[in-house]
């Protein structure tokens, strides 16, 4: 299918021979629908529409209608597992140089089967230029959309789809990306597109934008003076010039006119008091480093003068930077981030975009596809299809920066439930779901790669046994694993790439690439034989709790809840003992449990609160199936209904590791209803229920939380919020703040993070806070 | 007098009303600098005064006389020293009063190359202070202050006179090398609101580069004889006409030196399109900045003075139409005949209470 351009079709002056590999770039041609091309003066970004066929596991119980005690049924499954196609709504968004559009355009053509499409959207400079191209290959109608409403339109896009999308830029951190979390409300905000010349627009919602200024020098400025000068033709290697020079050669800095500060002023020596002051005068030749210098100086200086006065007569405090002038160059990100704080006085951040390329193709996109209502859902970054923020290294000459950013992708999946805050969240615009930021903690992160490219081989081998009856299963296995190494090398050299490297981050990725090669539940075997065996001690394990007295039944159940955590294919010490010795049983677990005081010990403070009036509801975020749910957490929420408290089981909408899913926990809820009337009458009167969390991932953003969760919270007064196992409330959410009361409670089963936190392997965190009086009140 | 990047401003009082007496007992060295001053226009290589500007019946201090104005490039201060050392200005019992970054930065050199003591003074309180002077006693003849009525149409637009009697509040524009933007609230009350380091001698160091020129005299030539829009990218450029979406007219600049990524117009264009382009893209951005500033301060008179403006009618010209143009005539653009003197005069009356 490789297709070699410019060879065959004449000699067109901007084609460039190319293979274009059919797999990687312009995926899912197939299914395309709704095109969209932004076409800029040096790069084209391609958006369309796509549906993916995805294998989903499904589990359905078995007819249990014949009255038949739970011993008959010993020995069969509890539930059958299918695997079937599911359809999901992907957004595929492709960025490539404007010499490769023709290429492209033909590889569209061949590879296009849908034919409902005859139109494209188009905005962007070039997007007249290459009409009739456009039009002549791909047999659609360019339909020209306004540059401007294309621009505001993805940025609210990126804004509320993509956490992380905001940057702040700091050259000489540790971390020269400081993401930000994305705020639930993102309005308004003020966007400075430096192109050729500049627009500062105000952004009041998603319909209301309005151009409030602008100015003429801009990147064309730098781009045209800059040729002047220094005989340079190419925008990239201007920069590169500029990065070496030094503008104190042909700038007149205050310490040029006053011998030093002008200290009245509190203005500092070094600062320019003249740009180009020192070249009015034929006697001396300047260098073109240093006149490319002190022209970005003098053009990011002065479009952040400009933004400042701006963003203070409309008093606005987020401004974030786009536009040719900064996609992605460390220079020009610098000089603006300091121009800023220089005259804000540190009041203003700049802030820039991972996806700012990408914006006005994804307007244009969204301009298309109005009736599908695209923003009527959430959306979430595909790490696996997407290329990720590319390294910015200034050491990283031109050529090789075009030559690895020959084709960046974005994708984006269509999420089936609509994401929102936890309402629960003290401080919503502060919260940060994850616990450590790998992009900052150099030493965390180096464990944290080695340890997953460590645990490689093992997912490859339960993604094969997963699908013994498929031959084929090893080929797409060993596809996956070459992809999944690929990103976590990317990732070691650029931990920016998606965001804040976090573990949540590492997790998803790797979840995403399963996806990806139709591994979509490699662990529903496991779950389900796991779930069968647990479901037999149910009973059990009520019985023995029930006979203890009040005291020591609170105490039982909360190490129950404990070891039934230590079950975790996720936690690599574990899946090594359960794959060696699987009669690891519940009671050894128990044993392998640190003795208290545990590492972190609020058990006294829970005991003292169990003996007061129960909760009115309680939010349960569970973990893994088998033991886990079924004889650690369903015996001690039991204990919880039959105080007068209301239960909300919160799990996964889709499979992660061995969590248990919605779809699962509502089998196996049905199942351990009929075993037992405590259950089964909660159930009945909805006293318990079970909501989805939205998310497919092991670990828990409480910002991005399916839309019903959030309503039923709401409507039921939930008043203590339960966070279980590793990934949920030590990974993340450990410092999370809650405007209730809370419980996070974890079995450490990892001896790295274990020996970091001061404890030991299967160290137990059990955290119990309660909101102060101010906290409440917020 | 008044050392700024770029240029010396010198004010020298001439006393008209001097008797026989004080005549005679005038030393030596003062007689032959008042010769020398008021005899010439041109000193040296850079040195000129500007006749057309000097003040004649004065009073100042109970003294009838005349204000001579005179400027020479910073890069002359050596020889200047050297002059005042063979003229034996310290022999003189009169104190220098200096301000602008100069006065500090060549402290040292007054003392030990000319034996001269400088009270150096702040160059924003000087400017203020000259400002409001000038005003003052300029009454007959020529009015100091003026405007350009009709700035947007070329056919009408006239200077006029303008009565600056009431001045508060009021931005006041320095343009010399650099930029510095003062809001005035009265004669004690006033702020630098912002500054910026594109001014003249951004357009002077860029002129020298592009078109090899070497005084601000010819660089405003060619900006005379040049086109700018064969170096601009105008809105309807890109747009075909207006960017209506957004009021923009097609006129506007939509890139300064935006034609200049393109190779064939980069061949294309002459040193005075550079030069005009140039000029044009420093007087838009100060407009524009100072536009902001009017509104953030909510003032809308604004005087702009320096030495960039100094025979600049065209910046004067496009400052006047960009201020009412892009304000919807909402702000007034002033200008003073003494541009970029008024820092040297109002060092000048701290002459008698030097601290």
């Amino acid at each position: 299918m490789a297709l070699s351009g410019g060879t065959d079709r004449g000699s067109h002056r901007m084609d460039k021979s190319i293979i274009l590999p059919p797999d990687e770039i312009f995926r899912n041609l197939e299914n395309a629908k709704r095109f969209a091309i932004d076409i800029g003066g040096s790069l084209t970004k391609l958006a369309y529409y796509s549906t993916v066929q995805h294998k989903v596991a499904k589990v359905r119980s078995f007819d249990h209608s014949a009255k038949v005690s739970f011993q008959e049924t010993d020995g069969d499954p509890l539930y059958e597992i299918s695997v079937q196609e599911e359809i999901t709504a992907r957004l595929h968004f492709i960025k490539f140089e404007n010499a490769y559009i023709e290429t492209c355009l033909d590889f569209i053509k061949d590879h296009l089967v849908n034919t409902e499409t005859k139109v494209i959207k188009a905005t962007g400079g070039g997007a007249y230029k290459f009409k009739d191209l456009i039009e002549k290959k791909l047999k659609l109608k360019v339909d020209k959309e306004d540059e401007m409403t294309c621009l505001i339109k993805g940025c609210n896009f990126v804004l509320k789809n993509i956490p992380h999308e905001a940057f702040v830029y700091a050259k000489h951190a540790d971390s020269e990306f400081r993401f930000q979390n994305t705020h639930p409300d993102i309005f308004p905000y003020l966007l400075i597109n430096i192109g050729s010349g500049v627009s500062i627009v105000k952004v009041e919602s998603e319909d209301k934008f309005e151009r409030i200024g602008g100015s003429s020098i801009g990147g064309g400025t730098f781009w045209g003076l800059g040729a002047l000068l220094t005989k340079t033709k190419r925008f990239d290697e201007l920069l590169q010039l500029a990065s070496k020079g030094q503008h104190t050669n042909v700038d007149m800095l205050v310490k040029d006119i006053y011998g030093g500060a002008y200290g009245s002023l509190g203005l500092t020596g070094d600062l320019i008091a003249s740009s180009f002051g020192k070249s009015a005068t034929t006697d001396k030749e300047f260098s073109k480093e240093d006149m490319a210098k002190s022209l970005l100086h003098m053009i990011s200086n002065d479009i952040g003068q400009l933004a400042c006065l701006y963003a203070k007569l409309h008093n606005l405090t987020r401004v974030y930077f786009g536009g040719f002038f900064i996609r992605g160059h460390p220079v020009t990100m610098h000089t603006i981030t300091y121009s800023i704080n220089f005259f804000t006085k540190g009041e203003v951040q700049a802030l820039f975009l991972r996806h700012e390329g990408y914006l006005g193709a994804i307007g244009a996109f969204l301009k298309g596809a109005e009736e599908d209502n695209p923003n009527q859902y959430s959306w979430g970054e595909n790490y696996a299809g997407s290329s990720g923020l590319m390294s910015v290294s200034p050491e990283l000459n031109p050529v090789q920066r075009a030559r690895s950013g020959t084709f960046d992708m974005l994708e984006m999946d269509r999420l089936e439930r609509q994401l929102v805050n936890l309402p629960l969240l003290h401080d919503p615009t502060s919260y940060i779901p994850d616990t450590v930021d790998l992009t900052e903690d150099a030493l965390a992160r180096d464990y944290w790669l080695y340890c997953f490219e460590d645990a490689l081989d093992g997912v490859v081998k339960r993604a094969v046994a997963s699908q013994k009856d498929q031959p084929e299963a090893a080929e797409r296995a060993e596809k996956f694993r070459q992809k999944y190494r690929h990103k976590l090398q990317t990732l070691r050299h650029q931990p920016f790439a998606y965001g804040s490297l976090t573990v949540r981050s590492l997790l998803d990725t790797r979840e995403h690439c399963l996806n990806e090669f139709n591994f979509p539940d490699p662990y529903s075997k496991i779950k389900q034989k796991e779930n069968d065996m647990a479901l037999k001690y149910y009973l059990k394990v009520v019985k023995s709790v029930e006979e203890l007295s009040w005291e020591q039944r609170q105490f039982a159940l909360v190490k129950g809840l404990l070891a039934g955590n230590v079950f975790d294919w996720g936690a690599k010490a574990v899946s090594d003992v359960l794959e060696t010795d699987p009669e690891f049983g519940f009671e050894q677990a128990k044993q392998q449990l640190q003795e208290r005081p545990w590492l972190v010990d609020a058990y006294s403070q829970w005991i003292e609160r169990m003996k007061g009036p129960p909760h009115k509801c309680a939010l349960f975020f569970v973990d893994n199936s088998g033991i886990d749910i079924i004889l650690g957490v369903f015996p001690f929420i039991r204990e919880l209904l039959l105080r007068g408290t209301e239960v909300v089981l919160a799990s996964n909408s889709g499979p992660a590791l061995n969590d248990v899913t919605n779809s699962e926990l509502q089998i196996l809820t049905e199942r351990i209803a009929a075993m037992d009337p405590v259950i089964q009458s909660a159930f009945k009167e909805d006293r318990l229920a079970l909501v989805q969390n939205g998310s497919s991932s092991p670990c828990l953003d409480l910002s991005r939380l399916d839309k019903v969760l959030a309503t039923v919270v709401r409507e039921r007064g939930t008043d203590l919020v339960i966070i279980e196992g590793m990934g949920r409330a030590i990974h993340t959410n450990y410092y999370a703040m809650l405007s209730c009361e809370s419980l996070k409670l974890a079995v450490i089963k990892n001896s790295w993070l274990a020996e970091r936190l001061g404890g030991k392997i299967f160290s137990v965190v059990f955290k119990y806070e309660v909101p102060s009086k101010s906290q409440e009140q917020h | 007098m008044d050392i700024g990047g770029t240029l010396v401003k010198l004010v020298y009082f001439e006393p008209k009303d001097i008797t026989a007496e004080e005549e005679q007992e005038e030393v030596e060295s003062l007689k032959s600098i008042r010769r020398f001053l008021t005899s010439h226009t041109a000193y040296g290589k850079t040195g000129i005064r500007d006749v057309h500007l000097e003040l004649l019946d004065l009073t100042l201090w109970g003294r009838k006389g005349s204000l001579h104005f005179i400027r020479f490039s910073t890069h002359e201060l050596p020889a200047f020293l050297q002059m005042g050392r063979n003229k034996h200005f310290s022999s003189l019992h009169t104190a220098l009063c200096a301000t602008g970054g100069g006065a500090f930065k060549y402290e040292e050199d007054f003392r030990t190359m000319a034996n001269l003591k400088l009270f150096k003074l702040d160059e924003l309180e000087c400017l203020i202070k000259g400002v409001l002077y000038i005003d003052s006693v300029v009454s007959s003849g020529l009015s100091e202050c003026y405007y350009f009525e009709h700035p947007t149409d070329p056919e009408l637009c006239e200077q006029k006179a303008y009565n600056l009697e009431n001045p508060y509040p009021l931005l006041l524009v320095n343009i010399g090398s650099g930029v510095s933007i003062l809001a005035v609230y009265s004669k004690d009350n006033y702020k630098r609101v912002t500054g910026t380091s594109l001014g003249g001698g951004t357009f002077l160091g860029l002129c020298c580069l592009l078109t090899g020129c070497s005084t601000f005299e010819e660089a405003l030539a060619m900006a005379t004889e040049g086109e700018s829009t064969r170096v601009d990218k105008l809105v309807r450029e890109i747009y075909g006409g207006d960017y209506e979406r957004f009021g923009l007219p097609g006129w506007a600049v939509a890139s300064s030196f935006g034609n200049m990524m393109c190779k064939e117009k980069r061949e294309s264009v002459s040193k005075e399109d550079l030069a005009r382009a140039t000029l044009v893209t420093i007087t838009n951005n100060i407009g524009s900045i100072t536009r902001m500033c009017a509104l953030n301060e909510n003032i809308k008179r604004v005087v702009f003075v320096g030495n960039f403006l100094r025979v600049n009618t065209l910046s004067m010209k496009l400052l006047a139409y960009a201020l009412d143009y892009w304000s919807k005539g909402q702000l007034k653009a002033l200008f003073l005949r003494h541009e970029g003197y008024f820092g040297a005069v109002g060092a000048l009356l701290e002459l008698p209470n030097p601290s």
